[in-house]
């Protein structure tokens, strides 16, 4: 088998304790929470930290606040956020995306801030090394050359977190805590469209906590686009959040892109349908933006094109669901289970 | 007169079922020895290319490292099959495909053998690439091999027995179609794992997951030039083998070696990634077929020519070649039959035999080209088939013998469970419904080198404590071969089968039998265990008999107790049986052996083809097609298999319904593709997704539910009746899909796997007025030779061909 590199080991118990290891350690050390991106990377040399900073022993991480909003802990499992009643009642879109993480097994281990710092992903880096070594390696890793696209001065892998473009349309900020202090940044803004520095993240910061808006009146749809019912990373994701007036007449909505791009991002969708119904035509207009705006390569699986042409009817299925239609059926088809 | 059974046929928990579910079962890489040190093996990153030197320099001096091996330990080339021994354990010169091994690292951890991998420094001058069939014919030099046909061919064939111009002249109509099946893998969750250990007195022994123990036994003496009575090979029992752990592989020869040079075991447990490279899956093939038919759907003749993708060796790729036409003759009635074949080389990972070996890519074809027929005939596709299906006992235009068939019961039984006729082009857009059939072998007529020898032997041992062992070169390779061995001894004997003790696969104490491949187990290691356990019943009856005052042919055996037939009141238990034989004979023991009957077909290539009987499957699949997107989604699957009898329900609705598995993700998704880099940056030419993440095949949430039917007509040739079941029902399950497909929203994918990308390329076609297909639009000159003529049996002819053809001059402009 694929054997991991030889690293230290630390496990704080406090945030405190963690961001001043990091400090100390500098950008030689990385945090693990779940591990169920960083150990097979670390296994196929991508990421080779002289030590490992684990969050598991971190009470404060995994605990639930719930005020107008609600407040997540970074380091609860994806299957406790999928069990958390809050969630699956208020903010449906979390749910759906957390829910189609992986399998049940990787959402037992991985937790909601690994999901949101996830690795950027490409065929043409998350390969071993003996792989990459035959293509001379990569620019995202040891490389020249960005073998997607190979005049790109940019790395373009893809950002492949589920959670992320689901909270972004619930319009979530994320805590990052250092030795220097602690600051709130609005989620999208987490994220910078560049595979290799994908995060505004800095290395000594930990990313302690996601804050929700209150939910009051907002309905909210996830819809992942992948091969299969598990396992699989999306190489389509659309979330939508819509606010709508008693009379049906939409008076908020965002709808948020994962997988077609470095980052996860926020579209000029959700303004189109401000001020009108949810009706075939404004779903139509917007999906038509939404689907101008992906720009997906050719580095994950399913066939570049035909993913650009699907994503419009995705946000049909998103702003369908939330307008009430009767979608589970077609769920059933795209997710190969009920959500 | 029905002879009713105590084990055969009940459904039980098999035998090593315990064991498997507990974690009790010893894989290879759970074999751990005192004193055993590891190996990795470097790769080649390059896909072809010559070595110019290698320095092992650092990496000798690296601590922990033990032994490093280069080509240069390694004089003798090796090849599962006689004819082509074309590789070497480690490449001394020249590499041809990303992933070929050129040097072995052995160290006193996996980990420190990984890192010393890269202190070595190899030299390499690329040559230029070849990455496709097209590609190989247009490029005749470098030539990857210096043997072969010409050029990058590898192997022609071109056989035609009958006239089939003229059949497909005299035609009402004549189908034309192009096909393409794209390469997959084996996929079995265990990885190749290996360990080798010398005793005291020097001679060898290696566990290995493997299909062939008696194959590699034989390969890995003549590799390390030792005698084969110094080796002994054990197969360990396999987590998933599918064909791919039938060659003998670099890495059980390198660690042999270096086992024998260190004087201290040796273990290797491939990687995921090394195993895709490794390979000898399902060759990716182009196919045109020509089929003529009367305007009742009868057919007149057939020509299948076939273009495979070989990769950088030969393997098992010359019988490969074969097995993509000799079987299309078995399932209906086919007058005249036609077939060309050809393998190029290629520099990626080689091919070879996948479950169904070869027969799957021109099944598909003959399948799909047959829901055309119907369609155009309008004749219902069940019906169509129903009015051709071949005849028992009777010979096929290529000489093969058909025994029993119950293909037509097949066909009845899904057209009955699916309600066809209320389906097929009855459901509303978007759902639809497929059907397709499809035969394999019971067992491969001939061994892969020439004997005269038995093909599979079984030895048993009894004695007076009651214990029963069975000895047999059989492997189970989780196909469920030990339940099958145990149950034949336990029925004969009239004991339980969980009583019987199973030693299998080890070179070193079993009789030899040739492997778990063609699906020759049940029936070759069935019908030697049925003989050995008579012998052995015979003497039992006859020292009962005289207990009893009886006539032997009056002693019954059941339920673990040995009678009088016309007075059971009054029986003694199999124990106390065995204490009277003992004491008649002396120590007991038997053995028994199998032998398939010979081949009536006399030609220059007969011996690939025939078997003891022929399995045969019929199946049904549903599909929902979203018209937006493409996007396939399989709800449900009926399936009927003629398997003669089931040895064991359980296991064989099992093996029907891992074929439904297995056959829905070649359908849908599997790919073993690769990528090459621009060529003005990058030689590079690599697997492209060698991952068990990437490589994408169905979960259990992808999985239809299946209906599942045993179609039960007892084969004469066969143990208790019992045929096939490992193969022979993955093959109709993609080309029904494609019916499906066509079926549910009338656009025809003629290459697999079917994606919605294709499916939604297909619509935008039929929405501008176009052929509503994506498939190959050419099939490229290939340089068939004249074919050999044998006259089918009714046309006169004693089985050998009437001439000698002479290959075809290679033409310039067939290779430009």
């Amino acid at each position: 088998m694929m054997r991991l590199p030889w690293f230290g080991f630390r496990s704080p118990r406090s945030i405190v304790d963690a961001a001043k290891i990091l400090a100390a350690e500098g950008p030689q050390a990385m945090l693990i929470a779940g591990g169920t991106d960083l150990l097979p990377n670390m296994k196929r040399r991508h990421q080779t930290p002289a030590t490992l900073v684990s969050l598991r022993q971190i009470e404060a991480l995994k605990k639930v606040a719930n005020g107008s909003g609600v407040t997540l802990g970074a380091a609860l499992t994806l299957n406790e956020i999928v069990a958390n009643a809050a969630v699956r009642e208020r903010y449906a879109g979390l749910w759906q995306a957390a829910a189609q993480v992986a399998t049940v097994h990787l959402r037992n281990m991985g937790t909601l801030g690994g999901n949101l710092c996830l690795d950027t992903r490409c065929n043409y880096y998350n390969q071993n090394y003996e792989w990459r070594k035959a293509i001379d390696f990569c620019l995202k890793k040891d490389g020249e050359i960005c073998w997607v696209a190979t005049a790109s001065k940019r790395c373009v892998a893809a950002s492949s977190t589920d959670t992320a473009p689901a909270l972004i349309a619930l319009g979530a900020s994320v805590r990052l805590v250092s030795v220097q202090g602690e600051r709130d940044v609005a989620l999208a803004d987490l994220y910078k469209n560049d595979g290799i520095d994908y995060l505004t993240r800095r290395a000594d910061e930990i990313l302690t906590e996601v804050k929700l808006p209150a939910a009051e009146g907002w309905r909210s749809s996830y819809w992942k686009l992948r091969r299969r019912g598990a396992f699989d990373f999306p190489v389509l994701g659309v979330a939508a959040a819509v606010r709508t007036a008693r009379d049906g007449t939409v008076e908020d909505a965002r709808i948020a892109l994962g997988a077609v791009s470095s980052r996860p991002f926020l579209t000029k969708g959700g303004e189109l349908l401000i001020g009108n119904k949810l009706g075939d035509d404004a779903i139509a207009e917007a999906g038509a933006k939404v689907a101008s705006a992906a720009k997906p390569m050719d580095n994950t699986d399913l066939d570049l094109y035909w993913r650009k042409a699907v994503v419009a009817e995705f946000v049909g299925y998103a702003l369908r669901e939330i307008r009430g239609d009767e979608m589970r059926e077609t769920r059933v088809r795209i997710a190969r289970h009920a959500l | 007169m029905t002879k009713r059974f105590d084990v055969i046929g009940k459904p039980r928990r098999r035998v090593d079922g315990r064991a498997k579910v507990t974690g009790l079962t010893r894989f290879a890489d759970d074999v751990m020895l005192p004193r055993m040190l590891h190996c990795k093996l470097l790769r080649s990153a390059h896909p072809h290319a010559t070595i110019e030197s290698i320095d092992v320099s650092r990496a000798q001096a690296r601590p922990g490292v033990h032994l490093v091996l280069t080509g240069k330990d390694f004089p003798v080339t090796f090849g599962i099959l006689p004819v082509t021994q074309d590789e070497y354990p480690l490449a001394p010169e020249r590499v041809r495909y990303v992933g070929e091994p050129v040097a072995a690292i052995i160290a006193r951890d996996e980990q420190t053998a990984f890192e010393a991998l890269d202190l070595i420094d190899v030299q390499y001058r690329p040559l230029k690439t070849i990455s496709d069939p097209k590609e190989a014919l247009a490029t005749p030099e470098p030539r990857i091999h210096s043997y072969g046909e010409q050029g990058n061919i590898h192997r022609l064939q071109a056989l035609e027995f009958g006239d089939v111009n003229e059949a497909l002249a005299r035609a009402d109509h004549v189908f034309e179609d192009l096909f393409f099946y794209e390469g997959n893998t084996h996929l079995p969750i265990e990885q190749h794992a290996s360990v080798a250990a010398v005793d005291g007195e020097g001679k060898l022994t290696l566990w290995s997951s493997t299909q062939v123990p008696h194959y590699i036994h034989r390969a890995l003496a003549n590799a390390l030039q030792i005698p084969p009575a110094h080796v002994r090979v054990i197969a360990c029992p396999n987590g998933g083998g599918f064909g791919g752990k039938c060659d003998l592989h670099n890495h059980e020869i390198v660690v042999s070696k270096a086992a024998i040079l260190l004087g201290r075991p040796v273990k290797i447990c491939l990687t995921r990634e090394e195993v895709f490279y490794m390979h000898r899956g399902r060759h990716p093939v182009l196919m045109r077929m020509r089929t003529g038919v009367t305007k009742d759907g009868k057919i007149t003749g057939m020509h299948t020519q076939t273009l495979l993708d070989g990769g950088a060796y030969g393997g098992y790729g010359a019988a490969s070649t074969f097995y993509t036409g000799v079987l299309q003759t078995v399932t209906y009635e086919i007058p005249r039959y036609k077939f060309d074949a050809c393998r190029t080389f290629t520099n990626k990972p080689p091919c070879g035999p996948k479950r169904g070996h070869g027969t799957p890519q021109p099944r598909f074809g003959q399948e799909v080209q047959l829901d055309r027929i119907a369609e155009k005939l309008e004749i219902d596709p069940a019906e169509l088939r129903l009015s051709i299906v071949a005849k028992p006992n009777t010979l096929t235009a290529n000489w093969l013998k058909i025994g029993t068939i119950g293909l037509a019961e097949c066909i009845r039984k899904v057209v009955a469970s699916s309600d066809w006729k209320n389906k097929f082009r009855k459901l509303p857009e978007g759902r639809g419904v497929g059907l397709a059939c499809g035969a394999y072998l019971c067992g491969a007529g001939l061994p892969i080198y020439w004997n005269k020898m038995p093909q599979s032997g079984v030895q048993l041992l009894i004695d007076r404590s009651g214990q029963v062992t069975v000895f047999c070169g059989a492997t189970e390779i989780g196909q469920g071969s030990d339940d099958v061995l145990a149950a034949i001894v336990a029925e004969v004997l009239g004991i339980d089968a969980y009583d019987v003790r199973c030693v299998t696969g080890d070179t070193g104490l079993t009789p030899v039998d040739l492997g778990s491949y063609s699906s020759r187990v049940t029936v070759m290691m069935g019908n030697a265990a049925i003989q050995a356990a008579e012998r052995l019943r015979e003497l039992i009856a006859r020292a009962a008999a005289e207990h009893m005052e009886t006539l032997p042919e009056n002693v019954g055996f059941a339920q673990g107790r040995v009678f009088r037939a016309d007075d059971p009141g009054k029986p003694m238990s199999f124990r106390e049986a065995i204490v009277l034989a003992e004491e008649k004979f002396g120590t007991l023991g038997s053995v028994g052996s199998y032998s398939p009957p010979r081949a009536p077909g006399r030609y220059k290539g007969a011996g690939v083809g025939p078997s003891p009987a022929y399995s045969y499957t019929a199946c049904v699949v549903e599909a929902e097609v979203d018209r937006n997107t493409g996007w396939i989604t399989v709800p449900k699957v009926w399936i009927a298999h003629d398997i003669g009898r089931a040895v064991n329900p359980v296991s064989a609705r099992g093996q029907v319904e891992g074929s439904v598995y297995m056959g829905l993700g070649e359908a849908l998704m599997e790919e073993q593709v690769f990528r090459r880099l621009p060529p003005k940056l990058s030689n590079a030419l690599v697997h492209k997704i060698p991952s068990l993440l990437e490589y994408k095949s169905l979960t259990s949430l992808d999985m239809p539910e299946v209906f599942t039917e045993l179609v039960e007509d007892p084969d004469p040739n066969c143990p208790f009746g019992a045929k096939e079941v490992g193969q022979g029902p993955l093959l109709p399950v993609m080309p029904a899909v494609a019916n499906a497909v066509y079926d549910a929203i009338g656009v025809r994918i003629d290459e697999l796997p079917i994606t919605p990308d294709k499916v939604l390329a297909a619509l935008e076609k039929k929405a501008k007025g176009e052929t509503p297909r994506v498939g190959p639009e050419s099939f490229p000159d290939v340089p068939y030779p004249e074919p050999m003529l044998v006259p089918p049996p009714w046309e006169g002819g004693d089985g050998n061909s009437v001439n000698t053809p002479r290959r075809r001059p290679v033409k310039k402009e067939a290779l430009a």
